[in-house]
């Protein structure tokens, strides 16, 4: 279906339905050619018989700095998570920075400290870099884009047409704390909060959960912007199943809850940069949710939901109570309502 | 999260619902409308209807205030905001509905200053802090919001804030009821009362519908529990052949209303002699314009509105909606030309407007097999 | 219409007795008392948000209530249908 919409907006950049259409209507066709298959978050390439995985990430946030992160820290998780959940261990990234005029050379340091802590933690290294000036009033002061290149990991693949009916939806912790810290640091809305973004690299969790449910796992993925909504309902229009969610069963910190109440939004719907969502197998479920919750960082993991036959294509929250609802991709941002 | 939690407990949700059934006669289909968009987003959020027996219908009222502007309005208003220096304030539900050219995050594109505010306050604080800039806040809501955009621009006037005004779009809800009523299409048995403009006007504006239409109607929360027992409540009135206005959000609307809030209202705003609703056509003596102690204030007297009425499609079927008398999936656009990402009317883009709600929580739900499966 | 959410006053400010802080699980914002002025929320009062106006104190009276009547929804029927049971029926 060809992109049609007259003029960019900014709903095109939030991850959800106008993302999508815009890269399915006019980047896949021009770009990838015929038919590429479902689009992941890396590609797994050969090169001359070798097995190469590769991704990239560009990273626009405002503001620069917000309790727990900064924009250094999502460059770097972001890319090796991408990898991660497609099934590789990230070995290298380059990064690429635009500056806006004017910027401060404090600030520009200490962001690349943050990214060079970041690889560190991650354990990847930095190979290679650029550098671009552009009039002060561009670049929201800087936009860093990062690319990433990394061994797919053995004993699993990520497809998900391999997806089956029973299958099991696992989440690795609360969702919905870097999307609201955000909104919060921006301070248009005058809230506070004790929050903190949840920015880390999952590699090595997703690793665990290879090592223990490796042939289990059909699919996985970091649910950023648009949340994990978005996430769970691109696996769903891509294998024809129905990802079934039980509400009760969802991790979300209780700030984040609050914040979502006042502010009309859904936890489903907003950004994370430290979690990812697994499809596993029946079979290997009790394996990988223990392999989760034993290693660090992962003490919170859940499985959250199954896969049904019905309804097809479609994500499916439901209640202990019998009542349910579907959770659609959102159009753009989650804007906060009073209604 | 206290007084939100407890009357969400899925035990006495089942319960509740059980009761639901025990009472609701089986050879009779009871029509029951919520008045309140807000009271049409908690059912599906919370996917009440699955646990409501099938000859209880809910039908969709038109307290939503975004859906009835009519996009003449937006027109206005994003027109005033395009005299330069002019920031356009509203709340995030305002933001993705279409004006004839575009809405206003399409127009923040195009490069107008337009602010997403949580609350009135945040814009006269916008305006406090930018002398410079003209900040208008672009006023929707019914009762339960009015008051509040009153005492804001009561404070603007005690603080000498000049750089702020107001495009007043405040509607009432018992005209909204009415022309309800009076529809000839409209057949109800009772009302699910709309809870927290309640909290504002009180019960009393309601007993017309209990003494002159003879329709029961309950005053109801937001809760799951809440609204299962204001439909009870409806329950056990249609039973006994009653008909009068209870309360069931007693906790926290007074039976009198809130006068301080009134008094607000009162000072800052009167009703315009009428006003066009979308979907419904004109209503008299069912809106508010800022009053002339406030003129300096109303951003339709300090600036020069165009004031062009925009008529919706003819194959938009907003109004039967609105009404009730038509499903969101009725409407031939529904789905089609007018979708959450190309919305066509109101109803589609606001997060409480039937057709948004429909298309978002549930018409999928319709083509599953079975719903015995879930949960 | 309608979103408004129960919050729990943390502190009046001194210098406006109008602005108070309230608190939602953690998430904290000013709000204004204004339209409670006939009946001026204390610290520890739970008051209704708006778009960050205070609308009505919520009655913890009127919600312990409320969730008594809710838990015996059922219970009333229960007991008739043992009463049904014994033989002794009166017609509902």
């Amino acid at each position: 279906m060809r992109f049609r919409d007259p003029q960019i907006e900014m709903a095109h950049g939030a991850g959800g339905k106008a993302s999508r259409k815009l890269v399915e209507g006019l980047f896949a066709p021009l770009l990838f050619g015929a038919a590429p298959g479902p689009l992941g978050d890396a590609a797994h390439i050969d090169i001359n018989g070798t097995a190469v995985a590769i991704t990239t990430d560009s990273f626009v946030v405002k503001p620069l700095r917000f309790p727990g992160g900064s924009i250094g820290e999502l460059a770097v998780n972001g890319t090796v998570n991408d990898l991660a959940v497609s099934g590789a261990r990230a070995e290298a990234l380059v990064v690429s920075y635009v500056l806006e005029a004017g910027l401060s050379t404090h600030v520009l340091e200490a962001e690349v400290r943050a990214m060079a802590k970041a690889a560190r933690d991650a354990g990847v290294r930095i190979a290679a870099g650029d550098t671009k000036v552009v009039e002060h009033g561009k670049a929201d002061q800087m936009y860093v884009t990062t690319a990433g290149i990394g061994r797919p990991l053995p004993g699993v693949t990520i497809d998900p047409r391999s997806v089956r009916v029973g299958d099991r939806i696992l989440l690795s912790g609360p969702i919905g704390d870097h999307g609201i810290t955000i909104l919060l640091a921006r301070g248009e809305l005058d809230f506070e909060a004790d929050l903190r973004s949840d920015t880390r690299s999952v590699l090595s969790l997703v690793e665990e959960l290879i090592h223990a449910a490796g042939p289990g796992i059909r699919w996985m993925r970091d649910p950023t912007r648009g949340g994990a909504a978005t996430s769970l309902n691109e696996l769903a229009r891509d294998c024809g199943l129905g990802m079934i969610l039980f509400e009760d069963q969802i991790p979300v910190r209780d700030t984040v809850r609050g914040a979502c109440e006042l502010l009309g939004l859904d936890p489903l719907h907003i950004a994370n940069e430290g979690q990812f969502l697994a499809v596993v197998s029946p079979e290997y479920v009790d394996a990988a949710i223990n392999a989760m919750s034993l290693a660090p960082g992962g003490s919170e993991a859940q499985v959250i939901g199954e896969v049904r036959e019905q309804p097809a294509g479609t994500v499916l929250v439901t209640t202990l109570y019998g009542g349910s609802r579907i959770v659609d991709m959102l159009v753009g941002d989650p804007l906060p309502r009073i209604c | 999260m206290r007084f939100v939690d407890e009357f969400r407990e899925p035990e006495l949700i089942s319960k509740a619902a059980e009761e639901i059934r025990r009472l609701a006669r089986t050879e009779r289909h009871y029509r029951m409308m919520e008045v309140c968009g807000g009271h049409t987003h908690a059912i599906y959020r919370f996917g009440l209807k699955d646990i409501l027996p099938e000859n209880i219908e809910l039908i969709h009222g038109p307290g939503c205030p975004v859906c009835v502007l009519p996009m003449g309005r937006i027109d206005d208003g994003l027109s005033i905001a395009q005299q330069s220096e002019v920031t356009f304030a509203a709340f995030g539900d305002m933001m993705r509905v279409p004006g004839t050219q575009g809405s206003p995050l399409e127009h923040k594109a195009r490069g107008m200053d337009v602010r997403i505010v949580y609350s009135p306050s945040d814009a006269l604080k916008l305006a406090r802090l930018n002398p410079e800039k003209h900040v208008m806040f672009f006023a929707i809501g019914f009762e339960t919001t009015a008051p509040s955009t009153a005492l804001t621009m009561m404070r603007a006037k005690a603080e000498g804030i000049r750089n702020f005004s107001v495009f007043c779009n405040h509607v009432t809800i018992i005209p909204a009821i009415r022309a309800i009523l009076d529809s000839p299409d409209m057949r109800l048995d009772a009302f699910i009362g709309p809870g927290h403009v309640s909290t504002v006007i009180g019960c009393r504006p309601y007993e017309w519908i209990a003494q002159n239409e003879r329709k029961p109607i309950v005053v109801s929360g937001f809760e799951p529990l809440d609204m299962l027992q204001s439909i009870v409540m409806l329950l056990r009135q249609l039973s006994a052949g009653e008909a009068k206005v209870e309360n069931q959000y007693k906790r926290v609307v007074p039976w009198e209303g809130n006068r301080a809030a009134l008094r607000a209202m009162a000072e800052v705003f009167q009703l315009r002699p009428y006003f066009e609703w979308r979907g419904l056509g004109f209503i008299s003596q069912s809106a508010l314009r800022i009053n002339d102690k406030y003129a300096e204030w109303d951003a339709e007297q300090r600036f020069a509105v165009p004031g062009i009425r925009v008529t919706d499609p003819k194959a938009a079927q907003c109004g039967e909606v609105l009404k009730g008398v038509l499903k969101p999936h009725q409407c031939k656009l529904f789905g089609r030309e007018c979708t959450p990402e190309h919305p066509i009317g109101a109803l589609m883009v606001s997060s409480e407007g039937s057709c948004a709600a429909y298309h978002n929580y549930e018409h999928r739900k319709a083509a599953m097999v079975s719903l015995n499966s879930v949960a | 219409m309608c979103l408004a959410i129960p919050g729990k006053i943390v502190e009046i400010s001194s210098e406006n007795l109008d602005s108070a802080l309230v608190d939602v699980v953690g998430v904290r914002r000013r709000i204004d008392l204004g339209l409670l002025q006939d009946d001026k929320p204390v610290p520890g009062d739970w008051v209704l948000v708006h778009v960050g106006f205070a609308m009505s104190k919520i009655s913890e009276q009127d919600a312990a209530d409320q969730m008594n009547t809710l838990r015996m929804l059922g219970e009333i029927e229960g007991a008739m249908q043992e009463v049904r049971g014994y033989g002794l029926e009166d017609v509902n």
